[in-house]
């Protein structure tokens, strides 16, 4: 077994959680069409939760959404067999609404850079920010994200696992450190 | 490096059920592309693909060319019209001509049975069959599994009469390999001039009369009565096929459950299938059309997993 190590705890994701929400009302609170999306597939759970718990903060709706980039990726030419593409769910436009990406972990920024891209496919949002739950550096592109919810120091062989309740029964933020071979 | 399918998309018979899953689950999130505004992911940016077309297609041709464009692959169409293959030019030296131009897939289509195997053996390309001789045409058949999936959200257990021409057909062989490996159960109905001898020895139903299919069956899907392959004297006539074969809306409603109608086109109104019914509340046949793309979008996605042994590059890590 590869050592574990707990970063947050199923109360500490809570709190966490709260705390990004705050952080979002502060930044975009007062937008009346706020638009929460979620990268698949952990993301999807987390923008859920949080579109939610700023429902509570603002009384106002809060558009959902979720984002499959997978057809997006600059890696797809060499990373061998295919991945699984996820469901892409956003609304037809996105022109002029503020937009929160939630995802669970932020590395090299690839990801998100695929994200923006697809999202100029669905129009020209107004302003985009990036909410993360854990944020391990590495990044290999220059994004940074608006709102965080811990750092995590990992190595390139670290793995920073995020398991949620919805998919995997269980609240938890893990770094499993890989053996290097 | 290949994909999960291997290199090729030859036909359903040598594919394991869950490869065949693979690709209707894949097909699943690209339907929802065709349905956004800008219909165009990057996916295949800078794969070329060309369209290999050795007999008439619209439907099947056109359904390739929207999936690889919408997949952002370059394309090009080569008939066999108006091209060197009209002055003789073997099938596999078109290919490698074209493959000498660093093409990375092949989509073929052919008059002789074997000819899309033929050629997956000797060029390095992808290659995927639309339909070759009376073999096979699994994209056909896999969006006709999409679609039965569809309606009925399962294929388990799912009765399926395959109706017409089932000696011709090549979208009946590979319906029944894919219909038996999901586990759905098939009859095949027709004059006896138009079903293979010994059918049943595959696992499928016989049954005689239209009459009966109708009364087994959850779905028929209707094959189209192959008017250019009919010199051999299979049927007396249309009208007398369509007499005793054709499916009308008077038989349908003798029918004890609503059947889902499909039909792989282009359909020979009057003949096999009766306007009203083409047209009418149990017709799937558009819906097929708009799971073709789909389908070949997810077949064409999954194939460029693995690419031509020159272009390979050093496999990259995943990163997130």
């Amino acid at each position: 077994m590869p050592p574990r190590t707990l970063i947050l705890d199923a109360d500490a994701i809570a709190n966490t959680l709260a705390e990004m929400a705050d952080r979002i009302v502060e930044a975009a609170g007062r937008e009346s069409d706020l638009l929460v999306v979620g990268i698949q597939r952990r993301g999807v759970e987390l923008a859920h939760r949080l579109a939610t718990l700023v429902e509570e903060r603002t009384s106002q709706a809060v558009g959902r959404g979720k984002l499959d980039i997978t057809l997006y990726r600059d890696d797809l030419q060499t990373i061998g067999p295919r991945p699984i593409v996820g469901e892409t769910v956003l609304p037809p436009t996105l022109d002029g609404r503020t937009v929160v990406i939630v995802d669970d972990v932020l590395y090299t920024g690839r990801t998100i850079r695929a994200a923006l891209d697809e999202f100029a496919d669905f129009g020209r949002p107004r302003r985009v920010l990036l909410a993360v739950l854990v944020d391990r550096g590495g990044r290999e592109l220059p994004i940074q994200p608006d709102i965080v919810g811990c750092h995590a120091t990992a190595t390139p062989d670290d793995l920073v696992n995020v398991l949620v309740t919805e998919l995997d029964g269980v609240d938890s933020v893990e770094l499993v450190a890989r053996a290097t071979s | 490096m290949t994909s999960p399918l291997g290199k090729d998309l030859i036909g359903l018979e040598s594919l394991t059920p869950e490869q065949i899953q693979l690709m209707l689950d894949t097909a699943e999130p690209f339907k929802e592309v065709s349905e956004r505004s800008i219909k165009k992911v990057p996916a295949l940016r800078g794969k070329t693909i060309v369209n290999l077309f050795f007999e008439p297609s619209t439907r099947t041709r056109i359904s390739f060319e929207f999936a690889e464009k919408r997949l952002s692959a370059d394309t090009v169409n080569v008939a066999s019209t108006g091209s060197s293959v009209s002055k003789g030019e073997t099938l596999v030296d078109t290919a490698r001509n074209l493959e000498a131009m660093r093409i990375d897939m092949v989509v073929v289509r052919h008059s002789m049975s074997g000819a899309a195997q033929f050629l997956a053996e000797r060029i390095r390309s992808n290659v995927v069959n639309a339909g070759d001789g009376k073999h096979e045409h699994p994209t056909q058949a896999l969006l006709d599994l999409l679609t039965l999936r569809d309606r009925f959200g399962r294929l388990e257990g799912l009765k399926v009469a395959i109706c017409g021409d089932v000696l011709h057909s090549r979208v009946a062989r590979s319906n029944i390999w894919g219909l038996l490996k999901l586990g759905a159960q098939v009859g095949v109905c027709g004059p006896p001039t138009l079903l293979p001898r010994g059918i049943e020895a595959l696992g499928v139903t016989v049954l005689p009369r239209i009459e009966d299919a109708i009364e087994w069956a959850d779905a028929l899907n209707i094959l189209r009565l192959q008017l250019e392959r009919m010199q051999g004297g299979f049927v007396p006539s249309l009208r007398e096929y369509n007499r005793v074969f054709g499916v009308t809306s008077e038989r349908l409603d003798r029918a004890p459950r609503d059947l889902v109608i499909l039909h792989p086109g282009p359909m020979n109104r009057g003949v096999e299938i009766d306007s009203d019914v083409a047209d009418g509340p149990h017709s799937v046949i558009l819906p097929q059309v708009t799971n073709g793309v789909a389908v070949r979008m997810a077949v064409l996605y999954l194939l460029a997993g693995g690419s031509p042994d020159w272009a390979a590059p050093p496999a990259g890590e995943e990163t997130r």
